[in-house]
């Protein structure tokens, strides 16, 4: 029995800084979505909402938040909360309730509106919080970034440069998506003259925090059949794994690592996309397009190699070959990725969804995919969380 | 001038010892696992149910695995200096530990100093400072 489900409709709303509520952007997703699908919202059985803790959310659940403001027709309700995976686990819980048969069409939805500048950890003396340690020490979250960035010049031979190049890649992407923040093409010279944030990653090699939204209508596979969408692109599956102890890499927001004297070091990121590709039994060979987290642009090579595209150390070297850009053998971050878009939190699993959607039914305009039949994405975000979504045709 | 109250901003996180500083861990007394920040209730080895934790100093050598700085000032609760001054940041491999900590590097010291895999030890020095005190913190220097 197939355990996939239908991918019927997708909407956004474009991110930027647009100073409205969150509320707002999500209905507009919500109502893009429903109008791709070709379904009533009246006809949604459940409401999956990703939330965040931190940004345009105080006091409101997502789920019922954008339940009321579409009007409330007596939908089953629930919120994910699980930082950059927010919006997987949302659709994670849409699965389930669709493959269990208690519900045939649901809608996934997040969306945030965020703060200016670093994201920054709540009020008061916390010591027992590590975010709150790690912020009175000076570590903000492009630190993470830089330490990953360094470590692999140093252990690759990576360069500065082919970080930029990364930059340049995705805002060639991105200028052409109508979604995007930022759609302006940059050159090696701009990058190298934007000023040093976290030694090696320089302004343009960190992406920014934005507003947005992203939704997704799904479906049983036998709903899909029934209103004539059998071919839509299918969900073939979600990860949302932990990591598993001993976790090797220094994570946001620790100031440690776990200790790896009485168990073996794993590695969380690859984590992510094997249990995936196990799930969807899809190998990295099958992939045709990857969308991954750039909270960096050194963090997209990380990306490329846990999701095993290439061997470990070789994702500058794929770069420089054109395969990862729109037009190669595998591009990456065909959307123009958070380079582009700045990241909204509870909206970007699900923007990530979006774009394979798109790329799958050929209808990514100027930055399509050519034959593009699996897509995959990946995200890390704060406390352990993380996913990979593999959508194929 | 008055002197300022000296203080470490975290109380018992690290101590200045006869032989130098050094973070004060935590170690699971049936797997071995060690903990920092200590842990002090239930070990997180998902194979050990241990329950009783040893306190430990840690490593006050080790290698660096890698190293950036801040540029910009950091957002709260971080205090800095008025004009604020960047500072290097280090993530330290401990051998015996098997685990990477994360720190300021000491004062004076530019990332054009540092390279992966050179050794660091552990020192204690001012975090911040207020009219009245000083908050000292653990910090990361390169070693001789
Ligand atoms: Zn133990």
């Amino acid at each position: 029995m197939s355990r996939d489900i239908a991918i019927l409709g997708v909407g956004m709303h474009p991110w930027g800084k647009w100073g409205r509520s969150f509320i707002d952007y999500g209905v507009t997703a919500a109502r893009a979505a429903l109008k791709d699908a070709g379904v009533d919202w009246r006809a949604v059985q459940f409401v999956s909402g990703a939330a965040t803790i931190r940004n345009g959310y105080p006091g409101q659940v997502a789920g019922a938040t954008f339940a009321q403001a579409l009007g409330w027709q007596g939908a089953q309700v629930n919120t994910s909360y699980a930082a950059c995976a927010s919006g997987s686990q949302a659709l994670a819980a849409a699965r389930s309730r669709i493959l269990s048969g208690e519900c045939e069409l649901a809608l996934v939805i997040g969306a945030d509106t965020t703060p200016k500048g670093f994201l920054a950890p709540a009020k008061g003396e916390r010591p027992d919080d590590p975010d709150w340690v790690r912020f009175r020490l000076g570590i903000t979250n492009p630190t993470y970034f830089a330490l990953y960035a360094r470590r692999r010049m140093a252990l690759y031979g990576d360069s500065v440069d082919d970080f930029a190049q990364v930059k340049i890649k995705n805002s060639e992407h991105g200028c052409e998506n109508p979604n995007a923040r930022y759609r302006k093409r940059f050159t090696p010279a701009e990058v190298a003259a934007s000023p040093m944030v976290a030694n090696p990653l320089r302004l343009m090699d960190v992406c920014a925090t934005s507003d947005g939204a992203a939704a997704l209508i799904v479906a049983s596979l036998d709903y899909a059949r029934r209103v004539g969408r059998g071919d839509a692109p299918r969900v073939a599956a979600i990860s949302t794994v932990t990591p598993t102890f001993a976790s090797a890499n220094i994570e946001m927001p620790d100031i440690a690592t776990d200790s790896a004297v009485a168990a073996p070091a794993h590695s969380f990121r690859a984590a992510l996309p094997a249990k995936a590709y196990e799930e969807a039994g899809i190998g990295p060979s099958d992939v045709s397009l990857a969308e991954v987290y750039d909270l960096s642009t050194a963090l997209e090579l990380d990306w490329i190699e846990d999701l095993q595209l290439c061997a470990r150390g070789e994702a500058a070297a794929l770069l420089r070959s054109g395969a990862t850009r729109v037009g190669g053998r595998l591009p990456v971050n065909a959307s123009g990725g958070l380079a582009c878009f700045g990241e909204a939190v509870p909206a970007q699993a699900l923007a990530q969804v979006c774009e394979l959607t798109w790329q799958l039914r050929g209808e990514a305009g100027a930055r399509q995919v050519s034959g593009a039949k699996v897509g995959i994405t990946a995200n890390q975000g704060l406390f352990g969380h993380g996913s990979t979504v593999i959508v194929k045709r | 001038m008055t002197r300022k109250t000296e203080k470490p901003f975290l109380e018992g996180w690290f101590a200045q010892g006869e032989a130098g500083a050094h973070l004060l861990g935590s170690r699971c007394t049936s797997c071995g696992t060690y903990y920092f920040p200590r842990q002090a209730r239930f070990c997180r080895n998902p194979a050990c149910a241990g329950e009783q934790f040893e306190e430990v100093p840690l490593s006050r050598r080790g290698r660096l695995w890698s190293y950036t700085d801040a540029c910009y000032q950091p957002p709260e609760p971080f205090i800095a200096a008025d004009p604020y001054l960047p500072f290097a940041i280090a993530a330290v491999e401990l051998e015996q530990e098997q685990m990477i900590v994360l720190g300021p590097v000491v004062q004076g010291v530019d990332v054009a100093a540092l390279t992966v895999g050179m050794p660091m030890e552990l020192v204690v020095e001012t975090l911040s400072e207020t009219a009245t005190e000083r908050h000292l913190s653990w910090k990361w220097k390169p070693a001789p």
